[in-house]
């Protein structure tokens, strides 16, 4: 097997393992939309990573928590509503990115690559930063757990037990970021909410307790990505929609699964 | 004024207290200076029209809203369990009734299953928490609230999409844990007829307090007929009902109420 697909393997297994765990809140709190509107923004991120000449990881954390601050400080009014300001945030910060980019062109970077993935062309260094960015969220997450679990269920109850909401609120941003800046390089900015929400949502049928959720999660997005690549070399399909693809049709899979079982 | 110094005025016996709170969104005035105190071993009502900053003012108390004015004092160390007035847990979180319970922090000395015991829906500790029925929902929240051994009971709303049977059944329930914990209780309701016999003292709040006192005189408050008057008789017929069979004192308080009004 050549190195590169073996590259491929280890990086978009490192990014399915993490991804469910995180991704199972994202659907609990209903934040898909959030999760995508700071995936966009990862794309101004990296034009500014160019433009500063800034490690491209370290851009997209620190401007996905940015806008993510920027959207708690927008809920604090309350004339528009949420989906409302993430509509503004994700579309105005992707043509930020967009705009920023065309700045950089000299570099001639590869925009397709950003935006849908190019996990064909991963690095050991990309390799090493998905593996370490990912262990860190892990550890992160099951840092937070119970108490995120707690807010997912009912923020005012959690607050008046004592649990620090907005910290663990932030912690959870912080979180995301930083899976979004490792996997985009892997599934691009426009697919990387899919690997956090699908294989979770597909989980949830065969899940009695929410961290069996999150471990078939995991199982699921590593079929996803080892399903997707298999397609990818055989079929020559660009490889991150094609992992998309098959978690998309695991999904539909358990779905019709449940359905027998529920006839 | 600071907390310390309301700190001096309040005997041991005062758990919270409220001065005072004014709340206003978009210049319409939810609280207009609202005053709530809970003693020790109380049970004080809160009643009000649907709207009427019921909840505004259980949130002012709790701290999870600041008031523009006026201030909350809490004795220091106060042990509180709440019971929100919505909690639906999203369908796509695998969540047992147990689990639920053991996410409290305060779990150490109640377990859950002796919580789910005290309120009576035992049975339900391996359920789907979205599996359960209105009533058996209200009675794990209650459980839930029970766990941290708590000085005062929090309770917007407990018997929310409860059926009127069981609606009574809950009350007697809310009062019993009173009377064995000797914990202090404030409770939200709409429906004053309902919580009468589990009620030491009520306020009527229409953003702002119209009368406050011992249920029957609030019965019969004029304010508080001009709030309810329609509603109390529709909800009299449920009432006399309901209370037939095992509530001689409770009905009584009704059938005043509604021979003064009918």
């Amino acid at each position: 097997m050549d190195d590169f697909f073996v590259r491929a393997v280890v990086a978009g297994l490192g990014v399915a393992l993490v991804s469910a765990p995180v991704g199972c809140f994202i659907v609990w709190r209903r934040m898909a939309y959030f999760g995508a509107a700071l995936a966009h923004a990862a794309l101004l991120g990296i034009a500014l990573g160019f433009l500063l000449s800034i490690d491209l990881v370290l851009a997209v954390i620190a401007v996905c928590v940015l806008v993510g601050l920027a959207l708690f400080a927008m809920q604090s009014q309350r004339t528009l509503s949420e989906d409302t300001l993430l509509g503004i945030l994700a579309h105005a910060t992707l043509a930020a990115g967009l705009l920023a980019i065309s700045f950089v062109e000299s570099v001639r970077m590869d925009l397709m690559a950003y935006l849908f993935g190019d996990i064909l062309a991963v690095t050991v260094w990309d390799v090493l930063w998905v593996w370490g960015g990912g262990i860190a969220v892990l550890a992160g997450l099951a840092g937070i757990w119970r108490p995120l679990l707690s807010i997912s269920i009912h923020e005012e109850l959690a607050q008046v037990d004592g649990v620090p909401v907005t910290r663990i609120r932030f912690l959870f941003m912080l979180l995301l970021s930083i899976i979004i800046a490792v996997a985009m390089k892997i599934v691009g900015i426009l697919l990387i909410i899919s690997l956090l929400i699908i294989p979770p949502a597909a989980a949830r049928r065969f899940a009695a307790t929410p961290e069996q959720m999150a471990g078939i999660g995991a199982l699921i997005g590593s079929i996803s990505v080892g399903g997707g690549l298999m397609a990818s070399l055989h079929w020559d399909t660009p490889a991150g929609p094609s992992i998309v693809v098959v978690a998309a049709l695991l999904f539909f899979v358990s779905l019709a699964t449940s359905g027998r079982k529920a006839g | 004024m600071l907390l310390a110094d309301l700190n001096t005025e309040f005997s041991d016996e005062t758990l919270l207290e409220v001065r005072g709170a004014t709340v206003s969104h978009n210049g319409h005035v939810t609280l207009d200076r609202v005053d709530l105190s809970v003693c020790r071993g109380e049970i004080v009502t809160l009643i009000g029209p649907n709207g009427s900053g019921k909840s505004t003012l259980i949130k002012v108390a709790l701290s999870l809203l600041n008031p523009g004015s006026g201030t909350v004092f809490r004795k220091p160390g106060l042990r509180i369990g709440y019971l929100p007035q919505h909690l639906m847990v999203d369908p796509t979180l695998p969540l047992t009734v147990g689990r639920f319970l053991s996410l409290s922090p305060a779990l150490v000395n109640t377990g859950p299953r002796e919580a789910l015991a005290e309120v009576g829906v035992e049975y339900v500790i391996d359920n789907p928490f979205q599996s359960l029925s209105g009533g058996e929902a209200r009675r794990v929240l209650l459980a839930r609230a029970l766990i941290g051994e708590p000085d005062l009971l929090v309770l917007d709303e407990p018997s929310a999409g409860v059926d009127v049977m069981g609606q009574g059944e809950l009350y007697d329930l809310i009062r019993k844990i009173r009377d064995e914990r000797g914990c202090s209780v404030l409770l939200v309701s709409h429906d004053l007829h309902l919580v009468m016999a589990a009620t030491d003292r009520v306020l009527c709040l229409n953003h702002h307090i119209c009368c406050a006192g011992q249920p029957a005189a609030v019965a019969q408050h004029p304010e508080y007929l001009a709030l309810f008057g329609t509603e109390l008789r529709h909800s009299l017929a449920l009432y006399t009902h309901d209370h037939d069979h095992h509530h001689d004192l409770a009905g009584e308080m009704v059938d005043q109420a509604s021979h003064k009004h009918g």
